[in-house]
């Protein structure tokens, strides 16, 4: 293998041409086997018939679907409706990730923009910095979160003794204590990326901006918003599409009240209800829902790309 | 891809092999994770010279999907709570004891020998029971304590700082209580009731949490809280000033149980295993060190002191009756799986 590798690098500019097949073998094998291969499984379930506490008959049946879209009432036998129930839940989840999202945005920005215009030898030490926290375990870093919150946490009693309120502030177990849970867990996912756009960002094009009598804030609008777009979407899809599906924080920080996408999932397999269908076509459609979002995405991209040439 | 086949089909032979050379010589547990105590696996070891492998699970579900999905056969027996038991006999998980198999099931006690869970303890011995109702933070609140209201019906004192255990039968069993309606009903009417009260006393309720049950009552993050006895009582131990309440509508009763798993590899084992935890002086070492209680007959002048008068393991003379988890047929559990979608939707 590595002798083919070595002898076919002359002629072109792809230097490993004929041992290619070989080399990305094992990268195929592994994305077939580990993502292709369990998509396909949950939509296969999705359409098979539950049985009853946890797997399946192989019969083929719509009810996994239907009992998402239609609402029969408490006893399955009244005139259909349409379910509200599990489009709520999925509507909670995106609202909830949104909500992270432009958090994560709001301070991620700034972040990066404040890395990428140090001395070139400082910024391998504040992005190692951003990355410190990361290393410890996410369900630790989520129950500290709750510790720091909660109503005879550090932060009352700090602002308390600094006399700025009276009674705590009721944080945990509401879904603003979900968004701050999901933007710390995903932060870093908006900074990188937007850190390694704003680095190759020419600042001599600011310059010229101001030269030509651009105020700083059209400066950012018009000129180094769009160069670093490309950035900033791809943060905004790294935070967003891991918080729709997260259940950590919306269990440990939100309490676990209302189900998310990730909990009413899990609870088809691990919990009471044991329907793997209904789990397995609740997943096919967060996933439809992530693809059309990201096809949106992409077409914007593209279709900027053709007016700016 | 053939030699994917071929190292898989290595592999298979090796574990055979393995497995085929120390046959004689363990038996193979499937336990709850830090539910028995070194020193016992330790004492099991030194008399029978058998040694114990042990993999662990956190819930009854679980365990029963692992088991689905291909456990069979790997493992000789599993501590399943009572509604499970039942369950995996209904799925033909376990294997039969016959009669005269085990030399000391007669120190079962006679309340416990006969249960709806197991008819004549065919599958299954005793491991440890004990109750689920909820404590309630002394400091918060003052009054009596020993009703079902204070979950779904609470004063204003606890309002909004309740935590109920993040699990459908426990919450469904409790709130079947306060109703005065049976666990798995049928009646439309009641099902509707039991629908609406959750409904309501959901606007109670500050949080759902199992894993954190006895912290956020330590913490005083909850001032009441849905929780097993034996967790109540190490709550109190931490410093946590609750009190656990036996409601005079009932509260549930739960089992765990040591079963013996259909084509079970080392069967003789087991049932030695069995016999080892039947006698009273192995089951007052665990029950010393879990804080719940036996089934043993023989085993209270083993335990120690302080266990004997545990508020959390005494329920008072007001006490209700104590309901173990029923297992509802499909059609009814599909309605009560409705209901529970409905709370936390």
């Amino acid at each position: 293998m590595a002798a083919g590798a070595a002898s076919g690098g002359s002629a072109t500019t792809d230097t490993y041409r004929e041992a290619r097949t070989w080399l990305l073998l094992p990268s195929w094998l592994i994305l077939a086997g580990l993502s292709l291969i369990p998509v396909c499984l949950m939509l296969i379930y999705s359409f098979l018939t539950k049985e009853f506490r946890g797997g399946v008959i192989w019969d083929f049946s719509l009810a996994a679907y239907d009992q998402f879209f239609f609402d029969r009432g408490l006893f399955g036998d009244d005139p259909a409706q349409i379910e509200w129930t599990y489009i709520a839940i999925f509507w909670r989840s995106i609202w909830q990730a949104s909500a992270a999202t432009l958090l994560s945005l709001a301070i991620g920005f700034p972040t990066a923009y404040f890395i990428a215009t140090r001395p070139e030898r400082n910024r391998a030490i504040w992005v190692f910095l951003i990355t410190i926290p990361y290393w410890v375990n996410l369900l630790i870093r989520t129950v500290s979160m709750k510790f720091l919150l909660r109503d005879q946490g550090p932060l009352n009693d700090m602002l308390i003794g600094i006399g700025l309120i009276d009674t705590p502030i009721h944080i945990v177990n509401t879904n603003f204590a979900v968004q701050l849970g999901l933007f710390y867990s995903y932060l870093p996912f908006m900074v990188l990326p937007i850190y390694a756009a704003v680095e190759r960002y020419n600042f001599s094009l600011s310059e010229a901006a101001a030269d030509l009598y651009a105020s700083k804030f059209t400066t950012l609008r018009r000129i180094l918003l769009p160069a670093v777009k490309p950035g900033v979407v791809a943060g905004c899809i790294l935070v967003f599409v891991p918080s729709l599906g997260s259940f950590l924080a919306p269990d440990l920080l939100g309490g676990a009240k209302n189900f998310m996408i990730g909990s009413l999932i899990e609870e088809q397999f691990k919990g009471n209800a044991g329907n793997w269908p209904f789990g397995a076509a609740a997943s096919m459609i967060l996933l439809t829902i992530v693809l059309i979002l990201l096809l949106i995405f992409a077409r914007q991209q593209a279709r900027a790309e053709k007016e700016a040439h | 891809m053939k030699t994917l086949f071929r190292t898989t089909a290595l592999a298979s032979l090796l574990s055979a092999m393995a497995s085929a050379g120390s046959a004689d010589g363990k038996v193979v547990v499937y336990h709850w994770f830090e539910y028995m105590p070194q020193e016992l696996i330790e004492k099991f070891t030194a008399e029978t010279g058998i040694e114990v492998v042990m993999d662990t699970y956190d819930s009854n579900e679980s365990m029963l999907a692992s088991l689905k999905a291909g456990g069979i056969g790997t493992y000789d027996v599993s501590v399943p709570g009572d509604y499970m038991v039942k369950i995996m006999a209904q799925e033909g998980l376990l294997d039969t004891i016959a009669d005269g198999e085990l030399a000391n099931k007669g120190n079962i006690e006679a309340q416990w020998l006969d249960v709806a869970f197991d008819p004549n303890r065919q599958h299954s011995i005793p491991y440890q029971w004990g109750s689920t109702s909820f404590s309630v933070s002394r400091d918060a609140y003052d009054g009596d304590i020993n009703t079902t209201d204070i979950l779904f019906n609470p004063p204003a004192e606890l309002s909004g700082k309740i935590n109920v255990l993040d699990s459908q039968g426990e919450v469904m069993a409790l709130a079947s209580l306060h109703l005065g309606i049976p666990q798995c009903s049928t009646d439309r009417d009641q099902l509707k009731a039991l629908n609406a009260m959750l409904d309501s006393a959901k606007g109670h309720w500050a949080s759902f949490n199992s894993d954190t049950a006895k912290e956020v009552l330590v913490s005083g993050d909850a001032a009441a809280g849905m929780i097993f006895n034996g967790f109540s009582a190490k709550a109190r131990e931490e410093g946590a000033n609750v009190e656990y309440a036996y409601p005079t509508q009932g509260y549930i009763a739960w089992m765990d149980n040591v079963v013996l798993l259909k084509e079970a590899p080392n069967r003789d084992n087991a049932l030695k295993f069995m016999d080892f935890l039947l006698e009273p002086e192995n089951i007052a070492v665990l029950t010393n060190w879990t804080q719940y209680s036996a089934g043993i007959s023989g085993v209270t002048p083993l335990l120690d002191e302080a266990l004997a008068v545990l508020p959390e393991a005494n329920p008072p003379a007001t006490a209700g009756p104590a309901a173990f988890i029923e297992v509802c047929d499909e059609q009814t559990q599909a309605v009560y799986d409705q209901i529970w979608t409905n709370v936390k939707k």
